[in-house]
């Protein structure tokens, strides 16, 4: 993959929480105009990496390239630009619930921008539009239901056309019908915004409607990052084990069992 | 910003005003492109928006046509778009706007 066309490039990346090792040597790249999703059960790890992915946390090692730049050895300030071209939509909405919907959506132009007051207004109320909100600018968060939320959310992470957009679970806690329209809509912002989109799911179905390329983490590690039908037609273990939803049925080693129960804690 | 400066011409095609857009219609350069818009509409004379030479446009510069097409509604003026190139017509569809601008193909259609 010619390296001028990735929006994003992940190189060896190790992260820790305390001394417990989360990520364990991720590498992975995607390119412009790219759906990329980061698949993996819970505590695989997906979490912590779209942590990363956002600079929200430092990596023990490793480097992550958003749009070029490697964002574990940027400045503050630098880290604010390259910002400006991100979105995010988090999995809880993460609305500012004192604000109406609308101006949860117009906080990024606020923030970053000059736009003259009318301009805003009607950037905001197009992406409300984008995500079937329109008119519902002067509600609360709290009048909306899950999907809506969600949709407030994604109006907002794509009111500023950022080039990267970051989507946790959009699928979480939503029915199947408002499920495919997010499904739907991730794959409209690709093609119209040239957007490389990055989601992070655990439902099958979704990852494999909107994926380019799938990421599947493991336990940390990268099981495979390839197409989906490649994926699909893979014959790890592990990955059928997610595909097919069989239970892990781990083996168990006695003496690291023994060592977790009874180590002191310092 | 990506990276293209945007350029603004203004002509005269009897009866209409072209505005011409050229280059990246983005949150840096709208503000400009918006208030010749509008600074155009107070000459009372019909608007036409050529976006043939549009290399990107984002929301904001979509937003700027919204507000010009709307002043130009309010005091009875032609407004329309003409050759939008397909990264404008890209963003114009996600918001489904290409079935609320009157759009033209070519100048020559309407001029």
């Amino acid at each position: 993959m010619p390296t001028t066309d990735l929006a994003i490039d992940v190189d060896h990346l190790v992260t820790h929480y305390g001394p417990r090792k989360i990520l364990d040597d991720i590498s992975f790249q995607a390119r412009q105009g790219e759906i990329m999703v980061i698949m993996g059960g819970s505590g695989s790890g997906k979490s912590t990496l779209l942590r990363h992915l956002l600079g929200l946390h430092q990596p023990t090692s490793g480097s992550i390239k958003l749009l070029g730049k490697d964002i574990t050895r940027l400045s503050a300030d630098e880290m604010y630009d390259l910002r400006k071209n991100m979105g995010v939509a988090f999995q809880g909405g993460a609305l500012f619930n004192s604000m109406t919907v609308g101006e949860n959506v117009e906080l990024p132009l606020r923030e970053h921008t000059k736009l003259d007051e009318n301009t805003m207004r009607i950037m905001s109320r197009m992406k409300l539009e984008v995500v079937n909100l329109a008119g519902f600018e002067s509600l609360m968060p709290s009048e909306l239901s899950g999907g809506m939320i969600k949709r407030a959310a994604l109006a907002r992470a794509i009111v500023m056309d950022p080039r990267l957009l970051f989507f946790d679970e959009p699928s979480a806690g939503l029915d199947p019908v408002v499920s495919a329209e997010l499904d739907d809509l991730i794959l409209i912002l690709r093609d119209a915004m040239n957007m490389t989109i990055v989601v992070v799911t655990h439902e099958l179905e979704s990852a494999f409607k909107i994926a380019d390329r799938i990421t599947v983490l493991d336990q940390g590690r990268i099981l495979m990052s390839d197409t989906v039908a490649a994926v699909r037609a893979s014959d790890n273990p592990r990955i059928q084990s997610l595909l097919n939803r069989t239970p892990r049925n781990e083996a168990i080693n006695p003496e690291e069992y023994m060592e977790r129960l009874t180590r002191e804690i310092s | 910003m990506r990276g293209k400066q945007v350029d603004i011409q203004i002509e005269f095609r009897t009866p209409y005003m072209v505005v011409r857009l050229s280059g990246d219609v983005d949150l840096h350069s709208s503000p400009s492109a918006r208030e010749v818009i509008l600074d155009c509409l107070k000459k009372k004379m019909p608007l036409l928006i050529d976006l043939s030479a549009v290399s990107y446009m984002d929301s904001s510069g979509v937003a700027s046509l919204v507000e010009g097409y709307q002043a130009a509604r309010k005091q009875g003026m032609d407004f329309a778009l003409v050759a939008v190139a397909q990264p404008a017509m890209n963003v114009l569809k996600l918001a489904r706007l290409d079935k609320v601008f009157p759009i033209h193909a070519s100048l020559d259609d309407v001029v």
